[in-house]
């Protein structure tokens, strides 16, 4: 089962390669919408309260060098599993109803992005989350350079040039992690059987000299990744450049892998290193929080709001994380959900508002919503639920991460309410700015199509159950949580009031 | 030895049976030219003598035989880089069908040549003594300066096998000048009789062997181009015929690094705490040095020429820890090596024909759209060599961080990090070249001199007067020739296939590694 939802999108993406071009993007689409079934299939199979992996695949598969295939099922991956297959569906769908450049390989690139992503949060090998989590960008290469957007007229860089400088930052980290873990896996060996499996290294434990440097090198990986403060040079370019269908999931998904490597690997693997440097990241996760919300008010870029919002909601995430309690860590697993749901819906707008209006330029939009009253209400509860309107999920997200940093650092987490208060600024500003104020000249305002309405009517509606059921994913997360917080905290914190969310 | 009269050496001819077809394919090529012309069939030959050489060499698989009074060592080490060199010859034959410079040289010489290069290749991952060590590496040598001079009418071929000549030459000196100092030291020549004479004579840290030691790593350093030895890698490469390129890149290295294990593993094994730091440095040089070289090359043969100093600056890595996994995971790089390069050279010698760009990175440009075939195998080449992951370079490099991290050089292994960092600016460059530029610039740049000429099965294209007949288009559809495409593809395939299944190829390279220790 787990097998066939990790390669159902390649080999969708493979046959797609043959047919005729009308025909690939509905055959995409399929793809997709299979391994969404597959994925809430084994939702539905899977065992809530329990800490331990589910569905797992465990075969040797390079057996000098100690690799296994190994993959497996648990409250971290579980929802961000599901919410790679539902965006999928909709970049994929969003895509198949405008025409594409070569769309055989377009479609192609974006399935076997697809099963990279799900690669790199099933894989319970260390060296196999390396090797997906590396192989991820390679589709995204293709994708933002062959069929991204040239900025050179803009006095910009091309879209070579843009997804050059992102392939090279980000794997200036991810490279860094592989002689992270091939160091882990030797070392925690201590000269015995060398072996990459997750599990096994916690047990075997890591020196803390080691950890130390070592923490360093996948932390780099995954801040680049998110992106963090300071590490984010790539981001603006990248997101300027990229096609919006393709952006919609690489910020909606890809993001998060590295708030959920933090929680996979570094929190089991290097509790000592982890709890040294707690407050380094919590200061990363300030700055992020700050910078991405000032900066997401002050551009006028539409694309550009969206992604430095996604760098301010990335910050909270990684503080969640790194308040090292169970309750952040939920809310963090909560609102990485939260934040994919938000981000791509907002992307398809973005992708609507820029056909309607034919610029990306906040200054010369407006008055969208005149004739389009649907758009403007599905655009309204994504604003809503980006900006944690209460009784929105993102509430309990962003309530549960606060309430976690509160009792382990009073400080920073009097700081990072700020963000909340800007990230209403922000997503207010970008929905006025679009939706209301006066109408230029030249454009005209239109209701959503029904192709369009179809993608984004979806996500909306998961935005709106989520609202109303956080505890789907909160229940299920928190087993697997506590297990990889309590390698830190050694199993001090006490267990974090699960039912906060629905008493309130 | 008076009373014993002379005793010639006994002669196991099974186990010199590889080198034996080689020679004799070799002598029946050459002859072949007395009874007319080759073109048709020395390929062909060429063909059946490798394929010969291999079939005997997988013969002798997991055999460790001494031959010839110890001069020769027939064992997995030997076998493995002598099926590389030959893989590689067999590629360079098809590569060569229809090339000018194969043509020019008339009746076969080309063909024996490379053959002739290939029994030196052999000879030198079987050497166990400084004398056939030496004699190998100059029957490598000797037809390789001829073979990049061939294509008579470009100047840049005859400077390249010119400049080839001396530079190896002083390589050749000084890997001589080093061999005679540690001769000199230990009183022997056989491989097992220095390391012997390094352990009893109390050699140890003398140095009279230190000397020898830099001298033949020097030389050797020539041979594998790895820097600051490198300097004549670019030009000879740019300028020898495109196929002889790929030859010169894969098999070389490979030959080369089989005797440079051998004798530092064997020879030099109780010096290794003299030797690690030394050529430690000398990789890391190498890492920095090519990759930094790379960036900014427009031709792609000098691109690959500096990839490959970078990538022999990675291989070095293995031989520095001087472990069996070390010396593995060598041979597995230089197997996945092989196919990444083919797959590169192929398509860069199927451009050269058909555009007019000759090497240049513009002769790839909308090859995505306009040659699927050759864009996919380069493209996939070039994620290879820059260590991407579904491919065999990924594995080839986790193969070498781990044995080098575990050999406790984990610095050195930072620097292949960085070094692959540096080299993803070019490697993309190439692809997005491919993939991302829009292709209005250079619609079919074939088409454009599509006139002047398509040549017929068989007949030679006329000579266009130049001082670069390469830059010409020879053949607009190079791109779909079988012997061109059919290389390119396999390489690729072989290369994505190792990235996903390695198991195969790790138990190859775990049996040469085994071989030594």
């Amino acid at each position: 089962m787990i097998n066939a939802l990790l390669w159902a999108p390649l080999a969708f993406g493979v046959v797609g390669l043959f047919l005729p071009k009308k025909a690939v993007g509905w055959w995409a689409t399929a793809g997709a919408l299979a391994t969404l079934a597959i994925g809430v299939i084994m939702a539905f199979g899977f065992e809530t309260g329990a800490s331990g992996l589910q569905d797992t695949v465990n075969t040797t598969w390079i057996s000098g060098l100690g690799v296994d295939y190994s993959l497996g099922i648990d409250g971290l991956n579980l929802f961000l599993v599901l919410l790679t297959a539902v965006l999928w569906v909709g970049g994929i769908a969003f895509a198949a109803f405008r025409e594409q450049e070569r769309p055989q390989l377009f479609f192609f690139l974006m399935l076997a992005a697809e099963t990279a992503t799900l690669g790199s949060f099933l894989s319970q090998d260390l060296l196999l989350f390396v090797l997906f989590f590396d192989l991820m960008l390679v589709p995204f290469y293709f994708l933002f350079g062959a069929w991204g957007v040239d900025r050179s007229a803009e006095g910009g860089p091309t879209a070579p040039q843009a997804t050059l400088k992102m392939m090279v930052y980000t794997l200036i980290g991810s490279l860094l992690m592989l002689v992270g873990a091939i160091a882990t896996a030797i070392i925690s060996a201590h000269g015995g059987h060398l072996t990459f499996s997750i599990e096994a290294i916690q047990h075997q434990g890591v020196p803390l000299g080691s950890q130390r440097w070592i923490f360093w090198f996948f932390a780099a990986a995954f801040l680049v990744k998110m992106p963090a403060f300071l590490v984010h040079g790539w981001m603006p370019d990248a997101y300027r450049a990229a096609p919006l269908p393709v952006l919609m999931v690489f910020s909606g998904v890809l993001a998060k892998v590295g708030a959920y490597g933090f929680l996979r690997v570094v929190l089991p693997l290097f509790p000592a290193a982890t709890s040294q440097f707690q407050t380094v990241i919590l200061l990363v996760a300030l700055a992020s929080i700050l910078y991405g919300s000032v900066m997401a008010f002050t551009q006028t870029n539409i694309r550009l709001i969206a992604g430095y919002s996604s760098v301010a909601q990335l910050g909270f995430i990684t503080a969640g994380i790194f308040a090292l309690r169970a309750d952040g860590s939920d809310g963090a697993i909560l609102q990485m959900v939260n934040h994919g749901l938000v981000v791509a819906p907002l992307f398809i707008i973005v992708a609507i508002l820029v056909e309607r209006t034919g610029t990306e330029d906040l200054r010369s939009m407006g008055g969208m919503a005149m004739r389009a009253p649907v758009l403007a209400a599905l655009f309204l509860i994504v604003a809503l639920a980006t900006l944690a309107m209460p009784g929105s999920a993102n509430f309990i997200g962003e309530f549960y991460i606060l309430n976690g940093l509160f009792q382990a650092k009073i400080v920073f987490a009097c700081i990072a309410i700020s963000g909340v208060a800007m990230s209403a600024y922000y997503a207010l500003r970008l929905y006025q700015g679009t939706m209301h104020n006066r109408k230029p000249d030249g454009i005209a305002s239109r209701e959503i199509s029904l192709r369009d309405g179809v993608v984004l009517a979806p996500l909306v509606l998961c935005i709106l159950a989520l609202a109303l059921y956080p505890q789907l994913i909160l229940h299920r997360a928190d087993p697997s949580v506590q297990q990889s917080v309590s390698a830190v905290t050694g199993g001090e914190s006490e267990t974090p009031d699960t039912n906060l969310a629905v008493n309130k | 030895m008076a009373g014993e009269g002379f005793n010639a050496p006994h002669l196991d001819y099974a186990g010199l049976a590889p080198v034996i077809a080689l020679t004799v394919g070799l002598v029946v090529i050459l002859m072949s030219g007395v009874f007319g012309p080759t073109k048709k069939w020395a390929p062909g030959l060429a063909v059946l003598t490798l394929g010969a050489a291999a079939g005997l060499l997988l013969w002798h698989w997991n055999d460790d035989l001494s031959l010839v009074a110890g001069a020769l060592r027939v064992d997995n080490l030997a076998i493995s880089i002598s099926l590389i060199a030959i893989f590689s010859a067999f590629t360079t034959v098809l590569l060569s069908i229809r090339e000018r410079a194969a043509d020019e040289a008339g009746h076969g010489e080309y063909y024996a040549l490379l053959i002739g290069s290939v029994l030196g290749m052999v000879l030198l991952a079987e050497a166990d003594n400084l004398v056939t060590f030496f004699v190998a590496l100059e029957t490598l040598s000797i037809p390789l300066y001829i073979l990049c001079a061939t294509n008579l009418r470009r100047e840049g071929s005859l400077e390249s096998g010119l400049k080839y000549l001396i530079v190896g030459s002083l390589g050749s000196a000084t890997l001589l000048y080093g061999m005679a100092f540690i001769y000199g030291g230990t009183g022997s020549t056989d491989f097992a009789g220095i390391a012997h004479g390094i352990e009893v004579k109390g050699m140890l840290h003398d140095p009279l062997i230190l000397i020898g030691i830099a001298l033949a790593a020097v030389g050797l350093a020539f041979k594998t181009s790895i820097a600051p030895f490198h300097q004549w890698t670019p030009d000879v490469y740019q300028g020898a015929p495109t196929p002889i390129t790929s030859f010169m890149a894969v098999a070389t290295k490979a030959a080369a690094f089989a005797v440079f294990i051998r004798f530092f593993v064997v020879a030099l094994g109780p010096e290794t705490g003299d030797w690690q730091m030394g050529l430690a440095i000398l990789a890391a040089i190498s890492i920095v040095v090519g990759n930094v070289g790379a960036l900014g090359q427009d031709s792609l043969k000098r691109l690959l020429g500096y990839s490959g100093v970078a990538q022999a600056g990675y291989m070095l890595g293995g031989l520095v820890v001087a472990s069996e996994k070390g010396i593995s995971s060598l041979v597995f790089y230089l197997a996945t090596y092989l196919f990444m390069n083919l797959a590169a050279f192929a398509v860069v010698v199927a451009r050269e024909r058909e555009t007019p760009f000759g090497d240049d990175i513009r002769g790839v440009r909308g090859l995505g759209a306009e040659r699927p075939a050759l864009a996919w195998p380069l493209t996939i080449s070039m994620l290879a060599l820059a260590g991407l992951p579904a491919t065999a370079g990924f594995i080839g490099k986790l193969y070498l961080i781990e044995a080098l991290v575990e050999g406790n050089y984990l610095w050195l292994a930072i620097f292949i990090v960085g070094g692959t960092m540096i080299s993803l600016a070019y490697y993309l460059r190439v692809v997005a070249a491919m993939w991302m530029r829009p292709e209005t610039e250079v619609a079919t740049p074939g088409l454009a001199t599509a006139g002047a000429g398509p040549s017929g099965p068989g007949g030679s294209t006329p000579v266009i007067a130049g001082a670069s007949p390469e830059a010409d288009p020879v053949d607009p559809d190079a791109g779909r020739r079988w012997y061109l495409v059919g290389p390119a593809v396999l390489a690729a395939a072989i290369t994505v296939f190792f990235g996903v299944i390695p198991q195969p190829l790790v138990d190859f390279a775990t049996h040469a590694g085994a071989s030594l220790f």
